[in-house]
């Protein structure tokens, strides 16, 4: 019992307690941004690794969460119309923002909203068995058609800029490091609780019915489960993971923006899965933290550099370790078990 | 108990199946024959769902089969088993049986982790007699073995209609033997219908048979009668018909 939970407990205290003590906060505020990515990254593991749904179009759930806690945000400020509103010349606030400047509002919609749409999403695609690429192209589509509509919507969203400026949350001053150290620990508690709620969802009957969906959809009917409804259930969480940590990206960047959610940076999540290993959580999770640091760190050298790496390292992913990090560890573990 | 009547299925402009009259009632044993093409495969896939009929009714215990969703199907009480068997490689054998049998319950109540083994796939365990690999993964049985699981997940349905499309395909002869064993205990208290070229499996255990022909039952009646009939005799080039798919 205890020897089962030793890694996730190790890595839970190294998270809350060293990394707030050791790390400047520069580099915690950073951590804190791939944490958000993880979220986002387990829901694709969820997805894609267990449920054989290769969703290219994460980052559109990730905006929704997004924006509903920037227009949040942008509310809570004061002082009139939001900043960008103004320079639109947009004259009243549009009634569309209006609730959002109830915080439990604009949370609730950050997940059940990307939930909704996924819902409705699956329910017409799986319904008509839609799977495989066109699934893929599908979601990767609705990329960049939300992308187009962030930039058309220019008095709504802030078009191409997106929203920044964000000053304070609940009171608190975004800036101080105080704040940012806070809005950490939530980010790496929510990352916790999710990673050990979904654990627990693959390791349930419902896991062996998703692994059994992915590898063999047509088999399931005939077993008497509708494979929809357990893709679109599947899909439906992984999308509402993506919102909450889109939602928890705002505060802690500072900035939302089309750039941050359309398809290169959805593309971008599921190379790091990729390399991760899609098939063990950890992996979705480590995957993305790794790729999210290596980013920072190669950026900072060489400027372009960087994605002719992240396109290296997923051929090489793909060709010599399908299973990615965490089937390399795992091999290599139970090489040294015998 | 099921009833279909004059049932057709069109495959670009191929008739599959032509016209086709089958009354099981509840309790029988039924054997379906006939050379390849004959539609034998064709008929399971339409009472199942998987082929919808171009026309015709298939009736189940009172329900219009024709047009409901294949797991709707199965909810009803109709299972069945595959040419090539489908097993879930990365579940280990326990795991495909208790899938098999948890599907009447809602989905919510499957978020819960297994915990031991339920009475319908403990039975279903000892009757395939693949209890010693209960906990090993299905990708590792053996071309029989994986039969008898599929045989298993299906009785883990407890389905009330079970429909075997060539269940002793491709098994060694003791395999087939244990499969007939297996074959007379479900009969004993399910209605079952078989698809099987194997002459001498038929012959063994057998009572009643259906010969379909080019999409069209040639003939109906026990294995004496279906074997001394000159038509079938005629269906199978001419020859016997032990010969002929005796193999």
């Amino acid at each position: 019992m205890i020897r089962k939970h030793l890694p996730f407990a190790t890595i839970a205290v190294l998270a809350l307690v060293a990394a707030p003590l050791l790390l400047e906060p520069f580099r915690l505020s950073l951590l804190a941004k791939y944490l958000c990515y993880a979220i986002v990254a387990l829901g694709i593991g969820l997805a894609w690794g267990q449920g054989g749904m290769l969703t290219l179009g994460q980052g559109v759930f990730f905006g929704l969460g997004g924006y509903s806690m920037a227009m949040y945000l942008k509310l809570a400020e004061g002082g009139g119309l939001p900043d960008f509103m103004v320079w639109s010349g947009v004259e009243e606030l549009p009634a569309l923002w209006t609730p959002f400047a109830n915080p439990v509002f604009a949370l609730g919609m950050a997940v059940l909203g990307p939930v909704a749409i996924a819902v409705v999403l699956g329910t017409l695609v799986f319904r008509q068995r839609v799977r495989g690429a066109y699934f893929a192209i599908l979601t990767q589509a609705l990329a960049a058609a939300m992308v187009i509509l962030l930039v058309g919507q220019q008095g709504l969203t802030g078009g191409t800029n997106g929203m920044t400026n964000f000053f304070d949350l609940f009171g608190a001053d975004l800036a101080a490091d105080s704040t940012q150290r806070g809005l950490y620990l939530v980010v790496a508690g929510v990352l916790g609780v999710l990673y050990l709620a979904t654990r627990q969802l693959v390791n349930s009957r419902f896991g062996r019915l998703l692994v059994a969906v992915r590898d063999g959809e047509d088999r399931v009917r005939f077993l008497g489960y509708n494979p929809a409804t357990v893709k679109t259930v599947t899909f439906a969480a992984s999308a509402g993971m993506a919102g909450l940590a889109g939602a928890l990206f705002v505060p802690v960047v500072g900035i939302i923006s089309p750039a941050l959610l359309g398809v290169v940076p959805s593309l971008e999540l599921v190379v790091a899965v990729a390399v991760g290993g899609r098939h063990a959580l950890a992996g979705a999770v480590l995957g993305a933290v790794l790729m999210g640091y290596a980013k920072t760190a190669f950026s900072e050298q060489f400027a372009d550099g960087w994605l002719y790496l992240q396109g290296a390292l997923f051929i090489l992913v793909m060709t010599l370790a399908p299973k990615g990090i965490a089937g390399i560890l795992g091999r290599w573990r139970s090489a040294r078990a015998t | 108990m099921l009833e279909l009547r004059d049932v057709r299925v069109v495959f670009d402009g191929f008739h599959a199946l032509d016209g086709v009259d089958l009354t099981v009632p509840e309790g029988e044993l039924r054997f379906l024959i006939g050379p390849n093409g004959a539609g034998k495969t064709t008929l399971i896939d339409v009472i199942t769902g998987l082929t919808r009929p171009a026309a015709g009714t298939v009736t189940f215990d009172g329900h219009d089969l024709v047009g409901r969703k294949e797991h709707r199907i199965v909810r009803l009480g109709v299972g069945r088993t595959f040419q090539t068997s489908v097993v879930f490689e990365e579940l280990s054998v326990v795991e495909n049986l208790d899938l098999a049998a948890c599907f009447r319950r809602p989905l919510w109540s499957l978020a819960r982790r297994r915990k031991g083994v339920s009475q319908a796939v403990e039975e279903a365990l000892t009757r395939t007699g693949l209890e010693e690999l209960a906990d090993r993964s299905a990708g590792v049985l053996s071309h029989g073995q994986r039969q008898w699981l599929e045989l298993g997940m299906l009785l883990a349905q407890r389905p009330r209609l079970l429909l075997l499309d060539e269940p002793v395909a491709g098994m060694s002869r003791e395999e087939r033997e244990r499969t007939g064993e297996l074959l007379t205990q479900i009969a004993a208290d399910h209605t079952v219908i078989v698809v099987e070229h194997d002459m001498e499996f038929l012959r063994r255990h057998a009572s009643k048979v259906t010969v379909l022909h080019e999409g069209k039952v040639l003939v109906e009646g026990s294995v004496e009668q279906v074997s001394a009939d000159p038509r079938v005799q005629e269906v199978y080039l001419g020859r016997k018909p032990s010969d002929a798919v005796g193999k």
